[in-house]
């Protein structure tokens, strides 16, 4: 069995962002309780002419570009070359039927070698992508594989998810060379638990008010980090930082308490009051945000949330090649492209510009 | 004519996901048969107190439903009065054991709400209003803020005093493992609460619950009987009443329950009123007589009617506003707390001094049903007298 793991990821958050207290404003509701009941500030937006076919390509054009970024070239034709998996999980493919993968993977120019699979598991599409990937990959079968979450999220106005739901992307790229965070374990958790749905051709998400909670979100997100901790025979103390996906500010800090990590584990992935929920990115993102610090050696724990329902659970550990990876992002690339200098780049929009960008007007 | 109370039971209140109706039906019904040290083949009839079955799984018939997962082929009926249904199913379950045809019969409370949306269940609840109020988009909450403005409008009462009936109520509840919210607010917490319908905001409502509650009355002797079950209605609209700043059928229910029992109210040591919205207990405290017209408010702010203070104490269970309101269910818990409370049995909650004559109030809708039931402990030729 090879050594699968991670050889280079980028991720891409739209400038544009609505604070929450805009859309306060807008219903009448203290921003003070919505802002300390869902623990986020403001989330970013798409712009009009984005979907997650281009926020797609443009996290992924990065995490391209990292594999060789001496090159003049944007892409590295060479790795390129090599992927021979694509999958995107997103719950806003443009198409119901049409797939976002080879969309992307041909404006990527790709060669067309590829399995190309769209995803759809509410916000764990990627990481299922990420779960399947890194299986093909220690088998010897397939080689490198693009995985990318990518969400312009739907929220109906009004709906509590109107605070949260944001737009982003994140791409991998999952191969066993030059790993720079290798696979140490994962799991999974899944049942039929209807939290939060949308049916095909309906425009907006219906979900089950506080039913997302207990039963679904933190019911799974425990009993799969439990699991992985049990078959990897480690403690919370073992691991340098936790990654759990991010609905709102609330869930992740109530898990990581629940399980025995401290909030310094967990705060240099909780990017949600920065960004939203960009759903199929969310847990992903944070894990990015993650690798952009973390040092050879220390281990990541990765959970994630589907609802519907499910769980991905992973455990990584940094390896000495980031460190090579790191000094070539250094000296090459535009300065844009860590997590937190794509947070801070950013443009507010008041809730006229955010019903014109979100399509409404 | 003797109307013991056997045996009583309640489930959590709550937003219980893992619990469906059979469930909680099946749990209330045995509890309280354990409770009574019956087996369910002593069971002559079940009075069923349900708002919402049909809307809210499709489920009517169902007094069949019930005995039919019980295995039992004896009388079993639905009994409907919206948020009054369990008060009138312990009134029907007295009423039969009255009429000597039942010897040993069980009242069931029992609503599953929180698995709709919250339209639905509002839309839903809406049913217990009047057509005029349903074309005009109002709401339950609406129509109460109706009440609290005419009340504050010509008794002064302050939204301050509104706030101290969930502040008494969720310290109560603080005590009861049994209720949705158990833990205290203060009264800013109240008053800064999200505006649901002025001057009502958040905490001034109860919530949307699930639960259920049984209680079994028997022909024979028991340690807490019911000295009076007494109903009166009124329009189901508030445009037909003669008054908004009262209750007419509060008014009547407990005169002729006091008439019957033949007690005055400063003689009830705890009660069980129904507070859906603040503004609904301090109708209830002055329309039962408990206090003059427009007297509750002040008497809030005195510190009365909570667990420690002198007199009448209220709401032990926390009320529908912390206990929870599972709206069939409401009605038969409030029994339930007040046998406890009159069996010396209510641990933390459990009233100081001794606890003779206790007092639930039910109300279906913003008034048009109201159902008093007044329960003792003393033997069964208790007269004040």
């Amino acid at each position: 069995m090879k050594q699968a793991g991670i050889i280079s990821y980028g991720s891409y958050i739209p400038r544009y962002r609505i604070k929450v207290e805009e859309i306060c404003s807008v219903w009448g509701k203290n921003p003070n309780d919505v802002i300390t009941s869902l623990g986020i500030n403001e989330k970013a937006v798409a712009g009009i002419d984005e979907d997650s076919v281009t926020l797609a390509v443009e996290a992924a054009q990065l995490a391209i570009a990292r594999l060789n970024p001496l090159r003049s070239e944007r892409l590295s034709l060479k790795q390129v070359g090599s992927i021979d998996i694509v999958f995107v999980g997103s719950e806003s493919h443009p198409y119901a039927v049409n797939p976002t993968s080879t969309i992307v993977g041909d404006t990527l120019g790709l060669s067309n070698n590829y399995l190309a699979a769209d995803l759809e598991f509410a916000c764990k599409a990627a990481t299922a992508g990420m779960q399947a990937s890194l299986g093909l990959i220690e088998s010897g079968r397939y080689h490198q594989a693009l995985v990318i979450g990518s969400d312009k999220a739907q929220s109906r106005p009004h709906d509590a998810l109107e605070y949260t739901a944001g737009s982003a992307a994140v791409a991998y790229i999952l191969g066993s060379e030059k790993v720079i965070a290798k696979l140490i374990c994962m799991t999974s958790y899944s049942s039929d638990t209807p939290d939060f749905w949308r049916r095909d051709g309906i425009k907006y998400p219906s979900h089950g008010g506080r039913f997302t909670g207990k039963p679904a979100y933190l019911r799974h997100v425990k009993e799969a980090a439990t699991q992985l901790l049990k078959i990897s025979k480690t403690e919370p103390t073992d691991y340098k930082y936790c990654v759990f996906h991010m609905p709102n500010g609330k869930f992740p800090r109530q898990v990581a308490k629940e399980l025995g990590f401290s909030s310094s584990q967990l705060e240099p992935s909780l990017i949600i009051n920065q960004i939203g929920n960009p759903y199929s990115v969310s847990t992903l993102i944070g894990f990015a945000a993650v690798l952009d610090v973390a040092k050879p050696g220390e281990r990541i724990f990765v959970v994630s949330y589907g609802s519907g329902a499910g769980s991905d659970a992973f455990s990584f550990e940094v390896t000495k090649e980031i460190v090579e990876y790191r000094k070539l992002l250094f000296h090459s690339l535009p300065k844009n492209n860590s997590v937190s200098t794509q947070i801070k780049d950013k443009e507010y929009i008041n809730y006229i510009q955010y019903l014109k960008m979100t399509g409404i007007i | 004519m003797t109307i013991g109370i056997a045996g009583v039971y309640t489930t959590k209140f709550g937003e219980l996901w893992s619990q469906g109706f059979a469930s909680l039906m099946k749990e209330a019904i045995y509890g309280a048969l354990e409770d009574a040290n019956l087996e369910i083949k002593n069971l002559d009839a079940i009075y069923v107190g349900n708002m919402l079955s049909g809307n809210f799984g499709d489920q009517e018939q169902l007094g069949a439903a019930i005995s039919g997962e019980l295995g039992l082929n004896i009388p079993a009926i639905k009994v409907e009065a919206a948020c009054a249904s369990g008060g009138i199913a312990v009134h029907q379950a007295c009423q039969a054991v009255k009429s000597g045809s039942y010897q040993t019969v069980l009242a069931l409370g029992i609503e599953k709400m929180t698995d709709y949306a919250p339209e639905e269940v509002a839309a839903g609840l809406m049913q217990a209003a009047s057509e005029d109020e349903r074309i005009a988009g109002l709401t339950f909450p609406a129509l109460y803020a109706l009440m609290a403005r005419a009340h504050m409008q010509k008794y002064g009462t302050t939204e301050s005093q509104l706030a101290l009936v969930a502040v008494k109520n969720h310290f109560h509840a603080s005590l009861n493992c049994k209720a949705q919210y158990p833990f205290t607010l203060t009264k800013q917490d109240v008053l800064n609460s999200t505006c649901i319908a002025d001057p009502l905001k958040l905490y001034d409502c109860s919530p949307i619950t699930d639960g259920a509650s049984a209680v079994i009355l028997t022909a024979k002797n028991q340690q807490v009987k019911i000295l009076a079950s007494q109903v009166a209605t009124d329009s189901t609209g508030l445009a037909g009443r003669e008054s908004i700043t009262e209750i007419k059928a509060t008014k009547l229910a407990s005169q002729k329950a006091f008439a019957s029992a033949n007690i005055d109210p400063q003689e009830i040591n705890v009660a069980e009123l129904h507070d859906c919205f603040t503004i609904a207990e301090i109708l209830a405290l002055e329309d039962i007589g408990f206090v003059k017209k427009g007297e509750a408010g002040p008497r809030l702010e005195k510190g009365q009617f909570k667990l420690g203070s002198k007199g009448l104490i209220v709401n032990t269970s926390g009320g529908l506003k912390a206990a929870g309101h599972p709206v069939g269910a409401t009605g038969v818990k409030q029994v339930v707390e007040i046998v406890e409370q009159l069996r010396g049995s209510a641990g933390k909650r459990q009233v100081k001094g001794e606890a003779k004559l206790g007092l639930t109030h039910n109300i279906g809708g913003s008034g048009g049903t109201a159902v008093i039931h007044i329960l003792t402990n003393k033997g069964k030729a208790f007269n004040k007298n």
